[in-house]
């Protein structure tokens, strides 16, 4: 009989120091004073998150506008099984957010249950606790009725009725992802 | 060029905030690895101070650390066979960067030792000795650590013999 084969855990790590450079150093800021920044490009489009450079005439983008904590999810992808260091442990949409103010979408996490997650619904930031200067200050965006605020959105407890925005039990009961 | 703080300047809410200007985004992959059933005999024989190798049945040639296979011939290899503590350095490098979570004082010398009766070398640390008298030929010998495990790391490093170099017929091949 063949011995029993060895296994041992293997972590290959290469910590990357990258400089950010103006525009993502202005947005990577801004995130961690809870505004979210975008660009405006040589067409007028506000794209966010920001480009450094003009998509269509490659000129250097300067032109930062902040934008709204609120925005529409243009399209989504459900995970029912999250992975180590993803944004959110029990299970959630990705999703692409248009921010009011922004005609470009930006990639992240919506905590939501599954079967209320649909393209066009309304989103807000939810900010973390503790920011860095990171795309991770933004915790994952939570649904809202248009009725809320942004700031009540993110912030207070009387949104947390709403599915999924309850900050104190993010993991409320659903079934099973179908 | 303009800088993050000078856009910054112009956003109200956001003027004379400090700058972000770096960050660091670790790239992180974490494997369960196996060594496969060869590698696990030579692991496990390293708690017992034990050198395991194969040898190839068709060109003969001896692998240390052992695959299971021969990489020229594409064959199992069957034959196991135990190996000496001592050997030849092929070539050598002297490394001067300290790797994270390395407890080896910078600089050290790296080098593939071909263990006697080995066709391939065996990545090691050469000890003991001035990193700059270390040479293509010095013969040496495993040091072996107090605390032994399935590791390459049970050999702590090589050391010189102390006799005279190896000839360069014996060891020309296999460099």
């Amino acid at each position: 009989m063949p011995p029993e084969v060895l296994s041992a855990p293997l972590i290959v790590e290469f910590p990357f120091t990258r400089s950010t450079g103006p525009v993502l150093g202005a947005f990577l800021t801004g995130l961690r004073e809870r505004v979210v920044l975008g660009v405006r490009g040589s067409d007028g489009r506000v794209i966010c998150p920001p480009a450094e450079y003009d998509p269509v005439t490659a000129e250097e983008l300067t032109h930062l506008v902040p934008l709204g904590q609120l925005g529409t999810v243009t399209t989504w992808a459900w995970n029912a099984s999250p992975r180590p260091y993803q944004p959110l442990d029990t299970p959630f949409a990705w999703v692409l957010v248009r921010l009011d103010g922004a005609d470009t979408a930006l990639l992240h996490a919506l905590d939501a249950p599954r079967a209320s997650v649909r393209t066009g619904m309304r989103v807000a930031v939810r900010w973390a606790e503790e920011r860095t200067g990171a795309i991770t200050d933004i915790a994952c965006f939570v649904p809202v009725t248009d009725a809320a605020t942004p700031t009540d959105a993110a912030t207070s407890t009387e949104t947390a009725s709403a599915p999924g925005t309850d900050d104190a039990a993010p993991t409320e009961p659903e079934g099973p992802a179908v | 060029m303009t800088s993050a703080a000078e856009l910054l300047a112009g956003i109200a809410e956001l003027a004379g905030a400090e700058p972000i200007t770096r960050v660091t985004i670790p790239a992180r992959l974490e494997y369960a690895y196996s060594p496969g059933t060869a590698q696990t005999r030579f692991l496990n024989a390293l708690r017992e101070k034990r050198l395991l190798a194969e040898r190839c049945p068709q060109c003969t040639r001896v692998y240390v650390p052992p695959r299971g296979a021969c990489p020229t011939c594409g064959i199992a290899t069957s034959e196991q066979l135990e190996l000496p503590h001592t050997g030849t350095v092929t070539t050598f490098c002297i490394v001067n960067i300290a790797a994270k979570g390395l407890d080896v004082e910078v600089p050290y010398c790296y080098a593939y030792v071909l263990i006697d009766g080995a066709h391939v070398g065996l990545h090691a640390r050469i000890g003991d000795t001035p990193y700059a008298e270390v040479r293509i030929g010095q013969r040496v010998e495993a040091v072996w650590r107090d605390e032994l495990g399935p590791s390459l790391a049970s050999i702590s490093h090589f050391r010189p013999t102390g006799e005279p170099d190896a000839d360069p017929e014996s060891y020309r091949r296999w460099m």
